[in-house]
């Protein structure tokens, strides 16, 4: 016997499947991996491309008015997260651990800042408190002067970080342990005690999660800073000044890395805090449900109402600003701003490119991110491509959009890449868009493709049916809810994206969310505000579709699953 | 497929799997009849599914070769070999109906549609659910879940059915009627089948040969009376069956254990003065019939009494013996003798069943 391992041979019709798993691996190294090295790269090379070590970043901490920006980012990003996590713990406690009526209406309305660009709240708080503003005297008696800059930001930054925290808390917090009450319960444990020693412990790395996410949004935002941020630095303009102001690509490079930091600790951090969670709850444990507690569930019902109305509050002044005639003199209706934008700003165009990218990224995204989890997951051979498709898949969550986008730039800008036509186009700003968001829909497209018997496709090779073929009877079919589910991430996204695409559009594909950001910057702040509504109201639409579409897929393919 | 009367319908020369320095599965050489009906028995981690898995070409061995049907097929990969194959969770296809799922292997092999339905009707009849075709798979219980896996497997007709824990999802009493079910299928199709299991209750009342794996070898090849009477290894007859340890020593005129000398007659003796274990099942242990003049009568106390059913487990503490014996008694023999724990009561130890291993 030799002492060389022995090797199946590959079915020929296996080979389709590595081919195709060898294309995501290709793309996501493509519009990923190798944007980013450029970037990074950049970050320490000179003018001339000379390598110079870590002199950017020397240089730049040198600068005072650079090093304020980041000193300014990190503390903005900080308050906005010792305000946030506590706010929307409360809020999640409520929604999972009380008996207070309308828990899914408190829990969409606090989800709605998802539908906007993160900028619709800026815009809808200079409204309501900037110079022309309808409580800016109540502002100014609390002692702060003006709404632009630090208060502006985090006040907005909080409404719009919101939702991500919270959903990050209710899964944290929906994960209890009934048993554990009981026993407590059994003890005579008084509820603030039960509180203290089993639910906080218990939610602990949700609260991680969450603090992190938030201060990670916050400090790679650049829609509210740009909006409502005044001549308040952070690093997220910084680096859109250098960049497309200065020209200065080192620098640019410089405060990316800064930005990617912090993403890449929140990832790693994340990766971490997953793990402990899930081995947390055993598959024994009983789920917990509430019992009424009129004291306590009428608190937590006032609170909640305090909470959305307040987010209401900042979506209304958006929706009635945008359709009063001319602020703050002429406050009658008319939609003037919703033509004005439409027509004479032109911006019908950017709003059909909106479309066209939250379609394109909808489907296009969707069908890659399926068919690469679908692949590295369920196929069989080239074992060395799936860790590195899985850490591809992974790595966008640690990318926030502005350092994409300007990896991107780098990249694909770079006159001897081949690459290079697709600078501008509506393609690389799908494929942008695709690969900023990848790391969501694949890991809910694992999630959905493990809840499958792995034995599936063992069976299917030994009835000598090619996978594909069980691929499209069998998976598909069963995975459609997880793939809406991802398609809708991927659409909402597209809409309200500005992080990465700021960096890579052209006239030509400009899209809208980027026009209300011209807009706004041009003093129109009324059709700003009406195209930032537009966007919110196509988000909504899109998700009632989806919604309708999930009953549908429901009865055509999910029937099996309600059968007694 | 041929391979008819050939001793040798599925042969492993040498499988060995390693995964980085752990071993898995050691020098695997076992040759199965046509026809047959084989368990691999084992404890858990004992490799016994990782076998399976690479008959099946599910998993790759590091070395050895795999014949089945005078066919090598050690590099062949799943679709190109010949078998059906039925998992402990069933993995039938959810979305799919029955009929769909037992015809899912006849559909892409240009069968006629009404020759597939012919076909589907015959297995679902063959497994005793001729009215299943139209339901879905969450409709059915566990163990007709598992006949219609069954039934995909076999609807192909191939010439190696292969079943890792067919039946370790059921309850106790659908298992033991689908253990039978599944014997008496095989026998009919004639079909050589390898069934996985870590249930010693299982494979001694299905198998032809039952193969014992332990840490990634095979510990012993035989019928289940062989592996039962006649066990290879202090392993086997642990692990199937219950059995009494005892320590002793051989001497002139038979095994020292205690202050007993026993007689004991088992095959090709060891030296005198070795130190021993001799394993003992509770039923080698009788309280009759005991003649006037037999060797090896003890007397013993009834220290416990275990109610199983028919018949009960009783621990007994033997005088001389310095350890305490388990024996099977039936319920009448105890009751007949108004037996319960304190009693007196006179054991013989049967001297060919003694099976004595180094120690």
């Amino acid at each position: 016997m030799v002492a060389i391992a022995i090797r199946q041979r590959t079915d020929p019709r296996d080979r389709v499947g590595h081919a195709l798993l060898l294309v995501v691996f290709l793309v996501l190294v493509a519009f990923l991996a190798a944007p980013l090295a450029a970037l990074l790269v950049q970050a320490v090379e000179d003018r001339t491309g000379a390598f110079v070590g870590l002199d950017n970043f020397i240089a730049y901490m040198q600068t005072p008015a650079l090093a304020q920006s980041l000193w300014n980012s990190v503390w903005v990003a900080a308050a906005v997260t010792l305000a946030t996590v506590p706010a929307a713990f409360v809020f999640a406690y409520a929604l999972t651990r009380s008996c207070m009526p309308l828990k899914g209406a408190f829990r969409t309305v606090a989800l709605t800042p998802l539908l906007a660009p993160s900028l619709l709240a800026a815009i809808s708080f200079i409204y309501w408190f900037g110079n022309q503003g309808v409580l800016k005297g109540a502002m100014q008696a609390l002692g702060i002067a003006a709404i632009y800059g630090a208060p502006g930001i985090i006040i907005s930054e909080i409404f719009a970080v919101f939702p991500h925290a919270l959903m990050i808390l209710i899964t944290a917090l929906a994960l209890a342990d009934a048993r554990l009450y009981e026993a407590a319960e059994a003890l005579g444990t008084r509820r603030m005690r039960k509180f203290f020693t089993i639910t906080l412990p218990g939610a602990k790395y949700g609260l991680i999660s969450a603090a992190l996410v938030t201060f990670t949004l916050v400090i790679t935002d650049f829609g509210i800073p740009k909006v409502i941020g005044g001549d308040f630095n952070v690093l997220a303009t910084d680096i859109f000044k250098l960049v497309i102001g200065q020209q200065d690509f080192q620098r640019g490079a410089v405060v990316a890395v800064f930005l990617l930091a912090p993403a890449l600790l929140t990832f790693a951090v994340d990766r971490f805090v997953q793990r402990k969670q899930t081995s947390m709850l055993t598959a024994r444990a009983v789920p917990y449900s509430p019992r009424p507690s009129r004291g306590f569930d009428l608190a937590m019902t006032l609170y909640c109402l305090a909470v959305a109305l307040l987010m209401l509050a900042v979506f209304g002044m958006a929706v009635y600003a945008s359709l009063v005639k001319f602020w703050p003199y002429d406050l009658s209706f008319g939609l003037k701003s919703y033509t004005y934008g439409l027509v004479d700003a032109e911006v019908n165009s950017a709003f059909f490119n909106s479309l066209k990218l939250a379609l394109g990224t909808a489907t296009g995204g969707t069908l890659l991110v399926f068919v690469g989890a679908y692949l590295s997951e369920k196929t069989r051979g080239i074992e060395w491509l799936r860790p590195a498709v899985h850490l591809l898949a992974l790595l966008p969550m640690a990318v926030p959009g502005l350092v994409l986008g300007l990896a991107y730039i780098f990249f694909f800008n770079a006159p001897n890449n081949p690459l290079n036509g697709l600078y501008h186009t509506m393609t690389l700003l799908v494929l942008c868009t695709v690969v900023h968001f990848y790391t969501t829909g694949h890991l809910t497209a694992v999630t959905a493709l493990k809840a499958l018997d792995a034995e599936f496709e063992a069976v299917s090779a030994s009835l000598k049916v090619p996978f594909y073929r069980t691929f499209w009877r069998v998976t598909l079919p069963i995975c459609t809810p997880a793939l809406l589910d991802i398609s809708r991430y991927f659409f909402i996204n597209a809409m309200t994206t500005i992080s990465a695409v700021v960096f890579l559009y052209s006239p030509d594909t400009k899209v809208a969310s980027i026009a209300v950001l011209n807009l706004d910057e041009a003093g129109e702040q009324g059709p700003a505000a009406a195209m930032a509504v537009l966007i919110a109201a196509t988000s909504l639409a899109a998700c009632i579709l989806y919604l309708g579409l999930g009953r549908l897929v429901e009865r055509k393919t999910q029937k099996w699953r309600n059968l007694k | 497929m041929n391979g008819e009367g050939s001793g040798k319908y599925l042969e492993l020369l040498g499988v060995s799997k390693t995964f980085g320095s752990f071993t898995a599965l050691r020098d695997i050489k076992l040759a199965v009849a046509q026809g047959e009906f084989v368990c691999f028995l084992g404890p858990s981690g004992c490799g016994k599914t990782t076998l399976l898995r690479i008959i099946a070409g599910l998993e790759t061995q590091t070395v050895g070769l795999v014949h089945q049907a005078g066919r090598e097929i050690s590099r062949l990969p799943p679709a190109q070999r010949d078998y059906g194959i039925v998992f402990q969770s069933y993995a039938l296809f959810p979305n799919l109906s029955v009929f769909d799922n037992v015809a899912y292997g006849l559909v892409n092999r240009g069968i006629a549609r009404k020759t597939i339905g012919t076909r589907v009707a015959e297995l679902l009849k063959l497994v005793g659910l001729p009215d299943a075709g139209a339901k879905y798979p969450s409709q059915l219980s566990g163990g007709q879940q598992q006949r219609i896996a069954l039934a995909r497997a076999l609807a192909t007709s191939p010439g190696l059915l292969l079943l890792d824990e067919p039946l370790s999802a059921l309850d106790a009493l659908e298992r033991v009627r689908l253990r039978q079910e599944i014997r008496s299928l095989q026998q009919r199709l004639g079909v050589t089948t390898i069934m996985v299991t870590h249930d010693q209750e299982e494979a001694l009342s299905m198998a032809d040969r039952i193969v014992v794996m332990n840490q990634g070898a095979i510990e012993q090849i035989g019928s289940a009376l062989e592996i039962y009477r006649e066990p290879a290894s202090p392993f086997v007859a642990d692990f199937v069956g219950k059995v009494n340890v005892l320590a002793g020593t051989v001497e002139a005129g038979g095994l020292r254990v205690g202050s007993l000398l026993l007689d004991c007659d088992a095959a090709g003796k060891p030296v005198a003065g070795r130190r021993l274990r001799a394993y003992l099942r509770p039923e080698d242990i009788v309280a009759r019939p005991i003649a006037a003049g037999d060797s090896n009568v003890i007397d013993s106390r009834i220290e416990k009494i275990e109610f199983l059913g028919s018949y009960c487990l009783v621990r007994v503490s033997a005088d001389g013996l310095g350890q305490p014996l388990t024996v099977y008694l039936s319920l009448n023999f105890l009751s007949e003798l108004n037996l319960a724990p304190g009693k007196q009561l006179k054991l013989r130890i049967l001297p060919e069943r003694l099976r004595l291993f180094q120690a």
